[in-house]
């Protein structure tokens, strides 16, 4: 195989040229530690698919992110690292955990975490990716990345590219991180207004659905009580206010 | 280094998220399992971005344009996924994605809940608008 490699690269052109004695049974230093932090990016990843504990999913998926930070590392794209470290691990995570305490997640052993289904979305999960490593496998398995040399993703040459050839782009982003900001204001602002209206019945919907017609006429007026027109009408008027 | 390292990596990531969206019931592991796909699919743009960057001389690094765009955009959508994921949460109860069966076809094997369902919806609009 590795002659059949060694082959392959000689005839691939000036492109790959440099991996004309690189060989899969004779792998580099980086090769070796890309392989482990990979099957501890990898063992982190599935258990956080697999685990039932809701918390411990959430820190499993800090192992694998922060893995994945180390993997930016070794393939020299030190700026993507340092973003996926303050980003990810720093930001996602922590509100995931936000989400998970606020969905008054169990913090113990949670029997129904994973649906029924689960048998088939194995089967789906290892045919994609049986099929997925068998071709990028057979595709890439002569092409030599060159790590040598200056890194290709320090924080100079990535500032460079980004605003001298992606800067409208990245002001897009920007409105869309705004927007981003906005709508999740609009979609959680409700919480903080709700638990003033009707608390008991957060904790419990069904009770709260035989009175839907009644309750939440009639508590908005209660609220508004100062100007009210009607008890009836006082929705539409209030959706106009806003 | 080759380049089948982090590719298969990369392979093998994107099917464990595919396996999590696909099996997991609690809707913020769903969104976990997402990240995970996006996360696979980053180290994919990396990878093949400090390839190109030396094998084709190609200087507009792409790539990790991208890659800042991709981390950019799943902060965004973790922060819209788990604003609706709460809001669900408030008006059901329940973040448990098997349960919200309101735009299911057909009758599930919970058919007698659909009345509840259905005013739980109402009660949702009647929340939206007031």
């Amino acid at each position: 195989m590795t002659l059949a490699a060694t082959v392959r690269h000689l005839s691939a052109g000036p492109a790959t040229t440099a991996a004309g004695t690189h060989g899969f049974l004779s792998p580099t230093g980086v090769e070796i530690a890309f392989l482990l932090v990979g099957l501890v990016t990898l063992g982190a990843a599935v258990l956080t698919v697999t685990t039932r504990q809701l918390v411990h999913a959430a820190l499993w998926l800090v192992v694998a992110l922060g893995g994945l930070a180390v993997e930016y590392l070794l393939l020299t794209a030190e700026f993507i690292a340092w973003v996926q470290v303050l980003i990810y691990v720093g930001a996602v995570v922590v509100l995931i955990l936000f989400g998970l305490m606020l969905t008054r997640a169990p913090i113990g052993r949670s029997p129904d975490a994973d649906s029924g289904n689960r048998w088939a979305a194995l089967t789906v999960a290892v045919a994609s990716a049986a099929a997925l490593v068998w071709v990028v496998v057979d595709a890439f398995r002569a092409t030599w990345i060159d790590l040598d040399g200056p890194a290709a993703g320090s924080t100079a040459v990535t500032g460079a590219s980004l605003f001298q050839h992606w800067v409208l782009p990245f002001e897009a982003l920007s409105v869309l991180l705004l927007a981003a900001l906005v709508g999740a204001i609009v979609l959680s602002r409700k919480a903080g207004s709700r638990p003033a209206r009707d608390a008991p019945p957060t904790n419990a919907p069904p009770t709260n659905a035989p009175s839907t017609d009644a309750a939440p006429a009639r508590q908005p007026s209660a609220r508004n009580a100062p100007a009210p027109n009607a008890p009836a009408p006082d929705a539409p008027g209030k959706d106009g206010d806003r | 280094m080759h380049l089948a390292y982090p590719a298969v990596l990369s392979a093998l990531l994107f099917c464990t998220g595919l396996y999590g969206v696909l099996a997991r019931r609690n809707a913020i592991l769903v969104l976990m399992s997402v990240e995970l796909m996006l996360n696979a699919v980053n180290l994919n743009l990396v990878a093949f971005d400090v390839w190109l960057s030396r094998a084709a001389e190609e200087t507009l690094h792409s790539g990790q344009a991208l890659t800042l765009f991709t981390i950019a955009i799943a902060a965004a959508e973790i922060g819209i996924g788990l604003a609706i994921v709460l809001a669900v949460h408030r008006n059901r109860g329940t973040a448990d994605i098997d349960r919200l069966r309101d735009t299911a076809e057909g009758h599930g094997p919970d058919g007698t809940d659909n009345d509840t369902a259905a005013t739980g919806t109402a009660a949702e609009k009647a929340e939206a608008t007031a």
